[in-house]
Parts: structure tokens; C-alpha cells; sequence
């Protein structure tokens, strides 16, 4: 996946400004920024939902709005918020997107995994908020994806929700699913990622992987991402 | 051991399509208000025309008052179900995000109009099964043979398409407050201004050019002309498929899938 130059505009404001990132195949990539940052706008493009005013999005190869038909049934989608019917079941969910697939993984075993069991008859408003979250990311790997975006997938989680999370991430990319993830978290973005593109008002402001960022963790990132972030935000 | 490696692929179309209109279909049978609207409301008019002789009080038509009140009251029916719950449940899953997931999902647009309209003439059977069986139940006595079922077909098919793209329309530039304020007022509107319960010509002759050229008094009066008279109404198909290729055209143009 590749994003070059990228520049997107709500009315005079660029959300997105000149931001440009790779994506190896097979890798955990985090985008990590303070909130306002773009980093939804980001992935946004790459899924077709933003049409870039300038810059080139390309996602295994493909534009994602000159090609949204032939991308959408090989990428997975887990939206930062909301996302189904309000009446509808959580097990329910699963078995539509399911049927929207060719080869979907296996339902039950997938309830197991994201601790759904509980709650699979339970109407979506009802569930909790890390129930939410966790059918949420349930729903953007269902379809057996190639790549799957991952839009701030632990916000809302009790600790031990996020480590299941992380262990299922880590699975995933053991499994050849490329990941790409937002997040304001440093740890999740250090734990997870083989990539990580820091990113402020719209542009990558550092890109490495972990270590080389913590500068071989004699800093934690997040020393390292206040140092990025804090002066721009004065701006 | 699950394994996760990727194995991507769409469904087939019909499936996918079969499995969106099964899941609005399940999701408004579950909601009481729809059910209201779609037929709780016509089922009691119908019941309060038809089985009371208020029919014969108030300007339906000529002839016996249940023979105008059921086509009028299909009329309603279908305004409820290709519009008003329509609208308001797109409205809705816009808010909730569904458009934008099913947007990132296989479904692709032309699917999820597909099933969108799918659901909508599922509950439509429902809908014409029970009103036109209370109707022969309070001595309904359509005329016109195959034309008289030619033409209710063909007046819902066009009316169908006229007021779900108007509800599409509304759903896509309005928020889903807005839109559900405004396809309410617009259903009360039409069953009083717009010719669905009082034919065109009972009135103000003022109103009358007006309130013909309404996708409802098309709607009313092509369902009202095929049972009444037994005539295939060509010029009210014609009238809702020019409002369905407007409204279309704009819904195209406006509707947005984040």
C-alpha cells in the first residue's frame, strides 16, 4: 500500500497535507498522532470514503474510488465508531457480513476468540462499549482481508480487552494479513508495530520502526512523540 | 487452529442482495413504529372507512365507499413503506455508520439499493395481502379483471420507485433528526393535500392543477382507476416513472455513503 503526497481538504482546512507513507505486505503499520491529526482522514482514503484533492492513494495497486468494487471485498474495515443497526444482534451482524463474503472465517470460533458469547443475542445499543469495540473488530477481519485498517481498534478497552486485541493483531500478521492501525496510544503503536509513521496537522513528522524511533529504547515513544508533537501544536 | 491467512472474495450478487433485504426486513419487523406506519395506520383507516360508514360521509369518490377507500388506503400503505420508512431508517443507518461499513463492504452500491428495495416490496406483499383481504372482507368489489391487477402492479412498481428515491433523496442531504421530522410531515401532508385519500377534483378548483401533477394523486388515483374502472392508467405510471427519473437522477447526484 502506498500513499503519495497526499492532500485532503474539508472546505478551506487541509486535513490531510502533503502526508505520504509505505505499507510493506505482511507488516503491522501504527499511524500514531494526537487527535485532529489526520489520521482518520487517512485511512479513510485508503478504504475510497475520501476523495483526494491532491496525491495518489494506491491499495494492493488498486485506487481505492476508481476501483472500489474490485478493493472493498479484499480489505477489512474496523470504523472508530458505530457501524451497524442499532436493533440488531451481535451474532446476527456477524452472520450478514458473513454472507457478503466468499470464503468468511468461522463464525463461532470467532465469538470464542473475541469474547462475544456473552452478548451474541444482545441488541448492538445495548452491548458495552469494549463489546462494541471488540464486534467491531471482529466485523473488519471476518472477510478473510489481505489488509485490514484498524482505526483506533483498543480505544475503550479494559487492559486485559487490549492484550487479547494485541495477541490477535500479532496472529493476524503471523497469519500474512497486513495490518494498519491508528492510535494515540505509544504503547500500543511500540508493542505492535513494525512501522510506525508519526503524524501532526496532516503530515508524517518521523517514520521508523520502534527502535530505531526510541532510539534502541533508551526513550520511551512516548518521550520521543511529545518532543515531535508539542511544537507544532503551539503553532 | 483458526487460521487467518487471507482468502478474500465477494459473495455472489443475488446473495449479498438477499442478505441485506432479509436484514432490513428482519430489523423493521422488530420495530414497532414501522409496523405502525406500515400497517397498523392504513389497516385502521381502512377498517374506520370501509367498516363504519364514515366512508360514505366524507369525499372519497363516487360509487360505495369501500371501493374507493381500499385503493386509496394501498395508496397510503405504499407512500408509508417506499417513503416514509425508508427514509427514516436510511436516515438512520447513516448516522449509525451502516452506510459507511456497507460502503467499505463487498455489498457495493447498486447492492445495497438492491436489498434496500428488496425489503421494501417484501413488506409491500405483506402490506397489499392484508388490506386487499380486509377489503374483500368488508365487501370490496374491484372491476376490471387483469387489467384492474395490471394496473395496481404496475401504479406500485412507479410509485415505488418515485417515493423511494424521494426518500432516498431527503435521507441523503438531510441529518436523521431532520429526516425523520420531515418524512412524517410530508406522510400527513400528502394523505391530506395530496389527493391520496380525496380524489383531485373534490379540490378548490384553484388547487386542482397543482395537486394533480403530485407523485401521490398519481399514485392514489392510478390504484383508484385500475379496481374502480378497470383501466390500466398509463398517464399515472407515466407521471411517477418522470418523478422516479427526477428524484432518481438527484438521489445520484446527493447521496452520500460516509
Amino acid at each position: 500500500m502506498e500513499i503519495d503526497n497526499l492532500v485532503v481538504r474539508y472546505g478551506e482546512k487541509a486535513a490531510v497535507d502533503g502526508l505520504s507513507l509505505t505499507v510493506s505486505a505482511g507488516s503491522v503499520t501504527a499511524v500514531l498522532g494526537p487527535n485532529g491529526a489526520g489520521k482518520t482522514t487517512t485511512v479513510e482514503s485508503c478504504e475510497g470514503f475520501r476523495r483526494p484533492d491532491s496525491g495518489r492513494v494506491r491499495v494492493l495497486g488498486l485506487d481505492p474510488i476508481a476501483n472500489h468494487e474490485e478493493l472493498m471485498p479484499r480489505i477489512g474495515v474496523m470504523l472508530q465508531e458505530g457501524g451497524a443497526w442499532s436493533g440488531v444482534r451481535a451474532v446476527e451482524m456477524l452472520r450478514y457480513v458473513a454472507s457478503l463474503h466468499a470464503h468468511p472465517l468461522d463464525i463461532p470460533a470467532l465469538v470464542e476468540r473475541l469474547d462475544l458469547g456473552s452478548c451474541g443475542r444482545t441488541p448492538y445499543r445495548r452491548l458495552s462499549g469494549g463489546q462494541k469495540q471488540r464486534l467491531s473488530f471482529a466485523l473488519a477481519i471476518l472477510g478473510r482481508p489481505e489488509i485490514t485498517f484498524l482505526d483506533e481498534p483498543t480505544t475503550g478497552l479494559d487492559p486485559h480487552g487490549r492484550r487479547e486485541i494485541w495477541q490477535l493483531i500479532r496472529d493476524l500478521r503471523d497469519d500474512g494479513v497486513t495490518v494498519v492501525l491508528t492510535t494515540h496510544a505509544m504503547d500500543e503503536a511500540e508493542q505492535l508495530s513494525d512501522q510506525v509513521y508519526v503524524v501532526s496537522a496532516g503530515k508524517v513528522i518521523a517514520s521508523g520502526t520502534p527502535d530505531s524511533l526510541t532510539e534502541h529504547h533508551t526513550k520511551s515513544l512516548e518521550d520521543v512523540y511529545l518532543e515531535l508533537t508539542a511544537p507544532k501544536r503551539e503553532n | 487452529m483458526a487460521t487467518y491467512a487471507p482468502q478474500p472474495g465477494s459473495a455472489p450478487w443475488p446473495r449479498k442482495v438477499f442478505a441485506h433485504s432479509r436484514m432490513e426486513f428482519k430489523l423493521l419487523v422488530r420495530n414497532g413504529e414501522q409496523l405502525l406506519l406500515a400497517l397498523v395506520i392504513p389497516l385502521g383507516l381502512l377498517l374506520l372507512l370501509g367498516g363504519t360508514g364514515l366512508g360514505d360521509r366524507l369525499p372519497l369518490g363516487d360509487g360505495p365507499a369501500i371501493d374507493q377507500a381500499v385503493p386509496r388506503v394501498l395508496a397510503l400503505a405504499v407512500l408509508s413503506s417506499s417513503f416514509t420508512s425508508l427514509a427514516i431508517a436510511t436516515g438512520f443507518e447513516r448516522r449509525y455508520g451502516v452506510i459507511k461499513r456497507l460502503g467499505a463492504s463487498p455489498l457495493s452500491r447498486t447492492g445495497l439499493l438492491a436489498g434496500k428495495i428488496g425489503a421494501v416490496l417484501v413488506v409491500q406483499l405483506i402490506q397489499l395481502a392484508v388490506l386487499i383481504g380486509t377489503g374483500f372482507a368488508l365487501g370490496w368489489k374491484p372491476t376490471g379483471g387483469f387489467n384492474a391487477v395490471f394496473g395496481v402492479i404496475l401504479t406500485v412498481l412507479c410509485g415505488t420507485a418515485a417515493f423511494a428515491s424521494l426518500g432516498l433523496l431527503m435521507a441523503g442531504v438531510l441529518r436523521a433528526e431532520a429526516t425523520l421530522a420531515a418524512a412524517n410531515l410530508l406522510y400527513l401532508l400528502l394523505l391530506v393535500g395530496g389527493a391520496i385519500m380525496t380524489p383531485v377534483d373534490e379540490y378548490p378548483a384553484g388547487m386542482q392543477g397543482v395537486v394533480r401533477l403530485l407523485p401521490s394523486a398519481a399514485l392514489a388515483n392510478g390504484l383508484a382507476n385500475s379496481t374502480v374502472e378497470g383501466v390500466i392508467p398509463w398517464a399515472a405510471a407515466l407521471s411517477l416513472a418522470l418523478w422516479a427519473g427526477v428524484l432518481g437522477y438527484l438521489v445520484s447526484r446527493t447521496f452520500r455513503w460516509d
